[in-house]
């Protein structure tokens, strides 16, 4: 029997021929990432090697990834002390995959870790955040963890005892629609299998829509995998991925890919066209309670998010702005828009697509994780409706528990900032 | 036996646990106090220490599903409660597994506020009603770590061993 891309990258990183659905493997890490949580990484880590007699030094420092993304710059003088403890650990471990609150370098994790090209296929990566599943979207199997599991890894440079975890199969075929792209390609997915469809397994995206699909949308689809429940989401490396790492991040090492055996055994498959897909909404207040745009369309939003981990790269402020520009944002409606990186929020300046975006009566905001989680800037007021291209609507995710969160592609997001309700782009 | 002191619906996500906006405070000394913080009264209750060490939370489907913070773990553990639920989201179980607090799954549990429930090593007992339903065991691979009390003993341990 052979093996799915996940089992051989466990395979390859453990030191073994092969492996199959529930070994427990432990395999070294390739990149171990956290952004601000690092504080509490740092914690356990120091208590790991308490009354050892050993000095606490990281296993290898090339291999850790520390981004401040989450209240950057700091919303208060306890993340700002997070933040100068962290750049203390830093220097004194000479962690140098270290992106600090900058306008240069600085970014949310997800798309600075592809951007540099700290990411490979076939790399096992480890990140203190649900989701870096994004990085699947490179070929990788990238999980999310918890601080105290990093700091294991930190300290041993494995991941200890993992099982291998069961793979869904995922073909998509069909070519999108206008005004409809991965974002809703993901959110019909993740209503078909549900929120804990794909709990402890794998999605492993086939098909010839992924393989036509840029890098920027494959990490979309990757980085919501785990609103299903997914312990990753993969696009197994192809020719686009090793032209994204070359000509997008500069890498100019040898990039090998590693793809899934044809007889691969997969533990359930689904077929998906897109091509008669409309425009998807996750509905409050679960991402698997999502509907097609018209079962939502006339909803009054007060706040419209573009920007994310999921839907804050160029070609989403490119196609939100090319809606807006022009036009102004509805009154009674605020917008905000948070690039995905400083880089990204650079490209979209000299585009002229910050400039559109601040016309129509926007606030552009710096790169962050901020509104999505309500941590940081963009919180709703009691009772208030937002439209975003964010990842969650839980109860509460957008800083106010009597808040509600729908969730959306950036197209849909920007025609319906010019009416203030929820429109579909198709008829905008 | 221990009391059952809510019962919870299915999807109880961590920013239910620990909303998003205490995610600056990191020590599990100090993360307790926001634990179901938007769920005022419970929150109220868990403070006053109206419940004894041991008293359970129920929940549903996909307990703990969302983000990777481990504070939605540490919140609940310094509050010396267990959770059983039908089902249980990986990054949460494996948080709990690796800090020692106490998480059963029981796909067909049946249970309500104020019952009494006993864990023996593969059943929920409810001794309220006099049913029992089956636990799904944790993780075979995650022995070692609850044996050990927790990951950070456990890497110590394996951290000595290597060293």
């Amino acid at each position: 029997m052979g093996m799915t891309v996940v089992e051989k990258i466990l395979a390859r990183a453990a030191g073994l021929p092969s492996v199959k659905v529930g070994d427990v493997v432990e395999p070294a890490v390739d990149l171990a990432m956290s952004h601000e949580n690092a504080a509490l990484v740092i914690n356990q880590f120091q208590e790991v090697f308490q009354g050892t007699g050993l000095e606490p030094k990281v296993w290898d420092p090339s291999r850790i990834a520390i981004i401040f993304d989450h209240r950057v710059p700091a919303e208060s003088p306890k993340t700002a002390t997070n933040h100068k403890k962290i750049r203390g650990f830093v220097a004194a471990n000479s962690i140098t995959k270290f992106h600090d609150v900058r306008g240069d370098v600085g970014g949310i994790c997800h798309q600075i870790l592809p951007e540099y090209g700290y990411v490979r296929p076939g790399f096992v990566v480890l990140g203190t955040d649900s989701h870096t599943t994004s990085h699947g979207a490179l070929g990788a199997f990238s999980f999310g963890v918890g601080a105290t599991e990093m700091a294991s890894a930190w300290s041993l440079g494995i991941a200890v005892n993992i099982e291998v975890p069961a793979t869904i199969k995922v073909v998509v075929k069909g070519e999108f629609p206008p005004m409809v792209g991965p974002k809703d390609l993901i959110l019909h997915l993740i209503g078909k299998l549900t929120a804990q469809g794909a709990n402890f397994k794998v999605l492993e995206f086939h098909g010839e829509t992924i393989r036509k699909m840029s890098t920027s949308g494959r990490i979309a689809i990757c980085n919501m995998s785990v609103e299903a429940g997914a312990t990753s989401g993969i696009v197994p490396g192809d020719e686009e991925t090793v032209r994204y790492l070359r000509e997008e991040a500069g890498v100019t090492e040898a990039i090998p890919c590693v793809t899934p055996d044809a007889d691969a055994a997969y533990v359930q498959t689904v077929e998906i066209d897109v091509s008669t897909l409309a425009p998807q909404i996750a509905c409050p207040h679960m991402v698997d309670n999502v509907k097609a745009i018209d079962h939502v369309v006339g909803t009054k939003v007060q706040q419209i998010v573009i920007g994310s981990c999921t839907n804050g790269r160029l070609d989403d402020l490119a196609e939100a702005a090319a809606i807006l520009r022009g036009k102004k944002v509805a009154e009674g409606t605020r917008m905000l828009v948070f690039p995905a990186s400083s880089k990204i929020f650079a490209k979209a300046l000299d585009m002229g697509y910050i400039h559109d975006f601040m016309k129509a009566g926007a606030v552009v905001m710096n790169s962050g994780c901020g509104p999505c989680l309500g941590v940081h800037e963009g919180a709703l007021g009691d009772h208030e409706v937002a439209l975003s291209t964010t990842n969650r609507n839980f109860k509460g995710r957008m800083g106010n528990p009597t808040g509600e969160v729908y969730l959306c592609s950036p197209v849909v997001a920007a025609a319906s900032a010019i009416t203030g309700v929820i429109t579909d782009p198709r008829k905008g | 036996m221990s009391k059952v002191i809510i019962k919870l619906e299915n999807d109880i996500s961590t920013d239910d646990i620990y909303p998003g906006r205490f995610m600056a405070t990191v020590l599990p000394t100090e993360t307790p106090q926001f634990a179901f913080f938007d769920r005022t009264e419970f929150n109220a209750q868990l403070k006053a220490k109206a419940f004894p060490a041991g008293s359970i939370i129920v929940g549903g489907e996909n307990f703990g599903c969302g983000s990777s913070r481990e504070q939605a773990c540490s919140t609940l553990k310094g509050h010396e409660v267990a959770v059983v639920a039908k089902s249980i989201s990986r990054i949460f179980l494996q948080n709990s597994i690796n800090l020692g607090l106490q998480v059963v799954i029981c796909p067909s549990l049946e249970a309500n506020e104020g019952d009494d429930l006993e864990f023996t090593a593969d059943q929920v007992l409810n001794k309220t009603t006099g049913k029992s339903f089956d636990q799904v065991k944790l993780p075979a691979a995650r022995k070692g770590i609850m044996d050990a009390g927790g990951l950070i003993p456990y890497t110590r341990a394996r951290l000595m061993a290597k060293a």
